[in-house]
């Protein structure tokens, strides 16, 4: 396989491939080093067929993920039978969006089509896969909600013990996708960075794969799919633009470095993409800094209705205000309200129904486009992370509908007659 | 004041493998320098040169991140349980 050791990505020092995620010498996140140079010996076409003759999931990317031994299953074929396979969701052109907003090209790719409905699949799909060739036998993790579900799922899939801690708060819905799976399920009262906190002194004291905590360099290396598989959806391409949402910061950041080695490796060819963060106003630690001009985020006590997204204290933050400033983007926050609405636009113009998360990713997209900073010819990807039926309070008393009793009279006094509901066929 | 300091397993080895220690000081800054006259090598594990902390690390006392107190001005009560952890988990 062409992944080498892990690496401080601070002061390069170097560990080997166990389950450490901190430099012992300056405390910098270690990150998964690759010799891919072995890859392209047959050359570029040859690579891209052994890539779209693999799996119709993330295993397809395989050689670009940091497995030892190689995809989980019998073979790369047979993986897509094995555990639950995330990945190759559609990337749907969305020239509706598009119109409204007053662009050209706009695609949405929607990740809220993953087993357990959030990108998250990626991203544990590759942790647990990973905690299982380094011998754990109980998979763990801090979540504000998706990640609950994913891990919860992955486990029961695999036969994993786990343990999943959420903050208290969190809505019904993620509580409920969570306990199905039979999980250790602990709600922490406190916030997001209150569980984070309490897992990442656990992690010391048990013999546990936490997926984001003593797993993080290979679990965030999973959200580099969402990069690979949007360049060979568009033909092995590259996007002009990406509007992804920022909580943590590692989608961000991991995106953006699936793009850059797909092109060093000249699998795609041309400028790579403006990144665009997003984040809620009631929790945009990042958004902040990038105002500022800092390089640090200085952390916040969340309160928005975007939960997913409600990290006061981003650890990739650092690394995500770098990548939006070296690649002439920004990190934009949006409020409440404007979730709301990025939540009914994308849904009324694409069908696709997402979650708080969603819409803050949707409604950022609305700011940059109104504000003029994306030229109308760009090729530009909106990355939807998650799904609405788990968020279904940002949406409940957004509409009006009308009960009748089942007569056509009724129809024609209550809806017909009604201005908000007469013509909406149009 | 006796501060009860909870330290990481990255930086055991720097302090011949505790897990936590007692030392003395009325701010975090205090509580550090105890530390640091301890255990020599964690200065410049967990300070850069100037004093402030390194990018990468947290501490809390209590259980709130300083940085929502007064930074390593924040006062620390007789007793109180300082905790030092990586600042890049989670999300």
């Amino acid at each position: 396989m062409a992944v080498s050791n892990l690496q401080c990505r601070e002061c390069k020092a170097q560990y080997p491939l166990d389950a450490l995620y901190v430099c012992e010498r300056c405390f910098g996140p270690l990150e998964v080093i690759y010799d891919h140079s072995r890859l392209v010996e047959g050359g570029v076409n040859e690579l891209r067929r052994r890539i779209q003759g693999g799996p119709q999931n993330i295993w397809r990317y395989a050689d670009f993920l940091p497995l030892v031994d190689g995809p989980p299953g019998p073979s790369g074929r047979l993986a897509s039978r094995t555990g639950l396979p995330a990945g190759c969701t559609p990337l749907i052109r969305a020239d509706r969006l598009a119109k409204r907003l007053g662009l050209r090209e706009v695609w949405v790719k929607n990740d809220a089509a993953n087993p357990t409905h959030s990108f998250k699949d990626r991203v544990v799909s590759v942790a647990a896969a990973r905690a299982r060739e380094l011998g754990f036998q109980v998979i763990a993790c801090a979540s504000t909600g998706n990640l609950a579900n994913s891990v919860a799922a992955h486990a029961a899939a695999l036969g994993l013990d786990s343990y999943v801690f959420i903050p208290a708060d969190l809505e019904e819905q993620k509580v409920l996708a969570t306990g199905v799976y039979g999980t250790k399920l602990v709600a922490v009262k406190g916030n997001y960075d209150d569980v984070n906190r309490l897992c990442t002194e656990l992690s010391a004291e048990r013999d546990w794969a936490f997926v984001n905590v003593n797993l993080r360099p290979y679990y965030a290396e999973g959200s580099k799919t969402l990069a690979y598989e949007i360049s060979e959806q568009l033909g092995f391409e590259l996007p002009d633009r990406c509007v992804v949402p920022i909580a943590s910061g590692s989608l961000f950041t991991k995106i953006a470095k699936g793009f850059a080695e797909w092109r060093d490796l000249g699998l795609v060819d041309g400028e790579l993409p403006t990144m665009n963060g997003a984040q809620a106003q009631g929790c945009s630690p990042v958004a902040n800094a990038f105002a500022s001009g800092h390089e640090v985020c200085r952390p916040v006590k969340p309160d928005t209705i975007a939960k997913s997204l409600a990290i006061g204290n981003p650890a990739d933050g650092p690394y995500a205000l770098e990548e939006a400033r070296c690649s002439g983007g920004s990190i934009d926050a949006v409020s409440d309200d404007e979730i709301r609405a990025g939540i009914a636009l994308l849904a009324q113009t694409t069908g696709v129904f997402t979650e708080t998360a969603g819409g803050v990713t949707t409604a950022v997209l609305a700011k940059l486009a109104a504000r003029g900073d994306i030229d109308p010819s760009e090729r530009v990807v909106l990355v939807i992370t998650g799904e609405g039926l788990k968020t279904l309070d940002a949406v409940r008393g957004t509409f009006e509908y009308s009960e009748i009793d089942p007569t056509v009279e009724q129809f024609q006094t209550h809806v017909e007659r009604i201005p908000a509901f007469a013509g909406t066929g149009s | 004041m006796a501060v009860t300091v909870k330290i990481p397993t990255q930086l055991r080895g720097a302090a011949d493998g505790a897990s936590e220690t007692q030392v003395d000081g009325a701010t975090v800054k205090e509580v550090l320098d105890s530390l640091y006259d301890r255990f020599g090598e964690l200065r410049e594990r967990i300070s850069d040169e100037d004093g402030s902390l390194r990018r990468f690390v947290n501490i809390y006392v209590s259980g709130e991140d300083i940085r929502f107190l007064d930074g390593l001005d924040t006062e620390v009560n007789d007793g109180a349980e300082l905790t030092i952890l990586p600042a890049v988990a989670g999300g």
